[in-house]
């Protein structure tokens, strides 16, 4: 009888230890349920504040998966025609003022798009994180105001961008609220703080999102939807690259 | 007692030709070493301010700091009004704006798809308003095929990315580079020339533009990243140019404003003062090792030119001449053969520096492999100094060698003069 209470009593305190914090792997699910969609169609605005001025651009972009995405710059006016196309692992950009397309590769990947604090690298990441990554719940936080997982993700294969990244996941929204993301040897590049998020049907997605390159000045580029649709059907000729010259 | 001394020199030829010869080489290529010496200096010193340096240099506080990565995003902007203002407030200077910035050229083949690229070093300069900046960088003479850009969205590259891009004259090129708030810049250019600089790091891959389409292209109006200012009148003058530099950081520059305007002068940039600093000090050695090493050869030309009259002198003695006599003779005779060296020397030495001050001297072909910035054409330059250099080794060491030589008179014994001389 001595020996059952001991088991049990084991069983309790081992529950209680291990099973306190729910599967990452799980939650990175739960997340991409979210956040993904078969094809979105979005209005944004981009503030990119830099050392010496502030300037926003805005743009209509499309995406169909993590594959392909297309966006076009409609404000100010010097960016204004300005289209970028991913397709799979290629990346175009239109320039209006030279009519040239030139595709994005190399070194200029890591170049900032648009003066931002994004790379064309970050434009060019999929954007399913249970694909990529392997999570573990380290821990979990109150983070301004909304219960949040701790979680540390690490890259599956060599090749991604980068190779650690923190995040704090809303617990109940399966929001990324806050990231960390880390380059192999462990230096922060680039961290990512939501401010806002808004309600779409029954999703919770990210509104306002304050970018930061860590190894740039200025005060990071705010990245504001101001308009989403999931699920919408986009015309096929949208990510071709003839429609980069319409 | 001089003009019988010259008569004496000139008829005893074995004690005027050869002391005169010795020290007119000795003095001819001192008055020229020290010309050219000082001609490189400057050479150093213009060649950086035509290309870089300016003889100073206006940027903002920002750029002063991250200068040798010539950072776009740190420009001057919006300074056409303070550029106006400080041409009135320094009308000794000629201010010129230019921006440096890095970029991809792109060569599009038939459709507009990428043909061939390589990594530019851009410099955008006034083409179109006056020919002083492309006269100041020696575009003319750079030239090697077509012409300097005339209209704008004209560009000149540099000979070996125009071979190596396999570019043709009046083909269409795109610069793809940053604007100065970091955004995507492209820029279509028509080739107008290829140019060989001279400077092997624009040789690799240097283009220039009219500034206008550079400011166009980076987002740059009315904005420079550097503004070069170059004394009009006279040369660079580092303590002038440093007061200037003072006066102007105090008028219009603000400690804590990152974007206000900084003047630097050459010195202060690319590490010159000190490089300066060493060569000047480097030159004053090799120069004294140099007249040091003349002094030497002419003292003992001095010396040897006593010794060999040893039997002349104890004649004299024994005629009743007196030492103190003698010993000035040998002295003035020394200080006449110095002087019409020197003169001889100096004038030669004056006559060739003034030649290769007009020509200069060609060492293009060895400096291929060069990443300094001089010219490949070096010009001697006459100075003050050139004019007196010659006589330390010229005067005083003759003059020295004979007084030493001179000592030995006074060694000389009258009881033994005779016996010496029947020996």
């Amino acid at each position: 009888m001595r020996k059952i209470y001991l088991t049990i009593i084991g069983v309790i305190i081992l529950t209680a230890l291990f099973a306190e914090y729910p599967d990452g792997n799980v939650i990175l699910g739960r997340i991409d349920a979210n956040m993904n969609a078969r094809t979105t169609k979005s209005t944004t605005t981009m503030i990119v504040q830099t050392r010496r001025a502030t300037r926003t651009m805005e743009s209509i972009n499309w995406s169909q998966g993590s594959e392909k995405s297309f966006s076009e710059y409609t404000a100010p006016a010097r960016e204004r025609g300005t289209k970028m196309l991913k397709d799979g692992d290629n990346l175009w950009i239109f320039d209006p003022s030279t009519d040239r397309t030139i595709q994005i590769s190399g070194n200029m990947l890591k170049q900032s798009v648009m003066g931002s604090d994004l790379s064309y690298e970050d434009f060019m990441e999929e954007t399913s994180l249970r694909d990529n990554y392997s999570a573990v719940v380290k821990g979990e936080l109150v983070h301004e105001g909304r219960d949040t997982w701790i979680m540390e993700l690490t890259a599956k294969k060599s090749t991604t961008s980068y190779q650690k990244i923190v995040l704090y996941v809303d617990k109940e929204r399966y929001v990324p609220l806050y990231e960390e993301r880390y380059a192999k040897g462990g230096k922060l590049l680039k961290t990512t703080r939501v401010q806002e998020v808004m309600q779409s049907g029954n999703r919770w997605y990210p509104q306002k999102i304050l970018y930061k390159d860590e190894l740039k000045d200025g005060k990071g580029t705010l990245f504001i939807i101001n308009k989403i649709e999931f699920d919408v059907k986009i015309p096929a000729h949208i990510f071709s690259k003839a429609s980069l010259k319409k | 007692m001089l003009k019988f001394i010259i008569k004496g020199l000139l008829r005893d030829r074995s004690r005027s030709i050869f002391p005169v010869l010795v020290v007119f080489f000795g003095v001819f290529i001192t008055v020229y070493f020290i010309s050219f010496m000082d001609g490189f200096e400057e050479s150093i010193i213009r060649q950086n301010a035509n290309m870089d340096t300016g003889h100073v240099k206006i940027v903002t506080r920002a750029y002063s700091e991250v200068i040798s990565q010539k950072p776009t995003d740190l420009s001057l902007l919006e300074v056409k009004d303070d550029l106006e203002e400080w041409k009135r407030r320094y009308p000794e200077l000629d201010f010129f704006p230019r921006i440096t910035f890095g970029a991809l050229l792109d060569v599009p083949d038939s459709a507009g798809l990428t043909l061939a690229q390589g990594d530019v070093a851009g410099m955008g300069i006034d083409l179109f308003s006056n020919d002083k900046e492309s006269k100041r960088l020696r575009l003319n003479d750079a030239l090697r095929l077509g012409k300097l850009p005339a209209e704008p969205g004209q560009i000149l590259l540099s000979e070996q990315l125009f071979t190596k891009l396999n570019l043709n004259l009046g083909q269409r090129i795109t610069l793809i580079g940053s604007t100065v708030y970091g955004a995507m810049a492209m820029q279509d250019f028509t080739v107008s020339g290829a140019v060989e600089f001279g400077v092997t790091a624009l040789d690799r891959g240097g283009v220039i533009a009219d500034i206008s389409d550079v400011r166009r292209m980076l987002d740059l109006e009315d904005g420079a990243s550097e503004i070069l200012g170059y004394y009009t009148g006279t040369g660079y003058k580092d303590k002038v140019a440093k007061a200037l530099a003072l006066d102007f950081n105090k008028a219009y520059s603000d400690s804590t404003d990152e974007f206000s305007p900084l003047m630097l002068t050459l010195t202060q940039q690319n590490n010159l003062g000190e490089m300066m600093a060493i060569f000047n000090t480097s030159m004053g050695v090799m120069i004294f090792i140099f007249v040091l090493l003349m002094s030497i050869i002419l003292w003992n030309s001095g010396l040897l030119n006593g010794i060999r009259r040893y039997g002349e002198f104890g004649l004299r003695l024994a005629m009743g001449e007196l030492k103190k006599h003698l010993f000035w003779w040998l002295v003035v005779e020394a200080a006449v053969i110095g002087f019409i060296g020197t003169v001889l020397g100096t004038a030669a030495g004056l006559l060739l520096s003034w030649y290769f001050q007009s020509h200069g001297v060609d060492f293009s072909a060895y400096t291929t492999n060069s990443t300094l910035m001089y010219e490949n054409i070096i010009y001697t330059h006459i100075t003050p100094t050139s004019f007196y250099i010659g006589f330390i080794p010229g005067m005083l060491a003759v003059v020295a060698g004979a007084m030493l030589a001179g000592i030995s008179i006074y060694k000389r014994k009258t009881s033994q003069l005779f016996k010496e001389l029947e020996t």
